[in-house]
């Protein structure tokens, strides 16, 4: 067993010519994956999520190696919200209710999907068409879908490219706040630092699909 | 009901006015296609003679080997035209998995509708086996390759629903869902259009040969109608097989998508 107390342990970890990983610990948390676009941080979450594999390396999660969890087994665990979260055919309700019958799980009542668009400031009806909405809107329904699964841990893509800077700001606090509340980690990616320093408890900087920082909030914070 | 009116060599010759006709057309409006329906003409002639020749030879020495090997003939040539169809866009896995569709839901349905529905003797006929196995083997390559072509252009353009579903952990099965359904809806609503029109808009082929050739009508219409009905299950057997086993030629063993199918590079 390697790194019981990591949420994720990478060793040797290699992707094509895109990443190399010697050696890194994610703590449970909120960790924010910062980089240049091009810098490997959507290939990371891909490979947290098992969505890809390592061409070299492993990588553990809570101290299991990824290579001996059953994929899909993981990703109900290990939820990953892509940065342009594609819409399903139909309404409102219908994406809330997708990622349940994909789960093959009971689907939550509609007071508790009200509730959910609520938090993520999405003032649509449950009969609207996706059709209907913006970009932004449907980034916010994409991050309702994915916290009403309530997994373990969220792996989020940009989770905020869209949305205007308060929104986004009230969005993601409001997204970390439930996490914490809940015991939830988050690994998020980001362009922002001013999201990394209000939000993370630690910031992983990558630079050409190597790891070039790790920093605890507090070291964000002093601006080093 | 008398019997059929034969045609002699000159009476056929005489059905070749309507090719200078259609020769004597293209050429006063211009359309250079006089080569490829003079091709055409004689090429379906020459085949047809030596197929007509090569069945009454068949007929008259039947053999379960000989119709074996033609059953073969057939399959090999009907799966090797869906490759050549799609050639370059098929994965290992996906070919066999055509290959195997194919073999697994023609062979039962022609060995069912001769041996139970038609009940033939001895098995082989060849006067039954061929033609039938043969209507049976085409309808099939076409509903598999509007299959083929609807699974693989459906995985490669939805390919953003199968990774979000995926995402939201939903098994390869679920996530291709959707695609499957679609596919197997245009791989099979050709043969269902076909026979709402059928005695309406259309008269088969098989029931109008078999009526000039002086059967009853009647007789006709109820070869037909189990005919159809083998066709129906042969394309719909066929296609299901497609499905069930191709969906899965898209992800490798770690549930990842592969939208160009997961070929050698993917598998681990």
């Amino acid at each position: 067993m390697i790194g019981t107390d990591a949420l994720f342990y990478l060793e040797g970890v290699s992707y094509q010519s895109i990443l190399d990983i010697p050696d890194l610990q994610i703590n449970p948390g909120v960790t924010v994956l910062l980089g240049a676009s091009g810098s490997g941080k959507t290939t990371l979450l891909k490979l947290l999520n098992k969505s890809i594999s390592p061409t070299g390396g492993s990588i553990w999660h809570t101290g299991l190696d990824l290579k001996e969890t059953p994929s899909i087994q993981h990703r109900r665990q290990v939820l990953m919200l892509s940065q342009q979260a594609a819409m399903f055919p139909g309404t409102v309700e219908d994406n809330l209710a997708i990622g349940f019958q994909f789960q093959e799980r009971k689907e939550p009542d509609v007071d508790t999907m009200r509730q959910m668009l609520l938090q993520v400031q999405l003032k649509k009806e449950l009969t609207e068409p996706v059709l209907n909405l913006s970009g932004g809107e449907k980034q916010r329904l994409a991050l309702a879908r994915v916290f009403l699964l309530d997994p373990a841990v969220y792996l989020l893509d940009e989770p905020s490219s869209a949305l205007d800077d308060d929104t986004a700001d009230a969005v993601i606090g409001l997204v970390v706040k439930q996490a914490r509340a809940t015991g939830r980690s988050i690994v998020m990616v980001t362009h922002s630092k001013a999201v990394a320093s209000k939000f993370a408890d630690e910031t992983i900087v990558l630079k050409d699909g190597r790891v070039v920082r790790t920093m605890q909030n507090r070291d964000l914070e002093a601006g080093s | 009901m008398s019997g059929a009116v034969q045609l002699s060599v000159w009476q056929v010759i005489f059905s070749y006015l309507f090719v200078l006709l259609v020769l004597a057309i293209v050429r006063k409006r211009g359309i250079r296609r006089e080569r490829e329906i003079l091709l055409a003409s004689v090429r379906m002639s020459v085949q047809l003679v030596l197929t007509g020749y090569a069945l009454t030879f068949i007929f008259a020495n039947p053999s379960p080997w000989v119709t074996l090997l033609i059953i073969a003939i057939m399959e090999g040539f009907a799966i090797f035209t869906v490759f050549k169809k799609f050639r370059g866009k098929l994965s290992g896995r996906l070919k066999k998995t055509i290959a195997g569709a194919m073999l697994a839901g023609t062979l039962s349905c022609i060995f069912y509708f001769l041996l139970v529905v038609v009940q033939i003797d001895p098995w082989y006929d060849p006067q039954y086996f061929i033609p039938i196995a043969g209507m049976l083997v085409g309808n099939s390559m076409t509903g598999i390759s509007l299959g083929v072509k609807s699974l693989v252009e459906g995985m490669s353009l939805q390919r953003h629903l199968v990774e979000e579903a995926l995402n939201l952990g939903a098994t390869p099965r679920l996530a291709s869902r959707e695609i499957v359904n679609s596919t197997f809806d245009a791989a099979i609503m050709p043969t269902i259009n076909a026979m709402l029109g059928m005695g309406v808009i259309s008269l088969p082929g098989m029931m109008t040969g078999q009526i000039l050739s002086g059967t009853v009508p009647t007789t006709a219409v109820m070869y037909q109608i189990a005919i159809m009905l083998g066709i129906l299950g042969s394309v719909a057997l066929t296609v299901i097989l497609l499905l069930h086993f191709g969906y899965k030629t898209f992800f490798n063993h770690d549930d990842q998508f592969f939208p160009a199918g997961c070929r050698k590079h993917c598998e681990k």
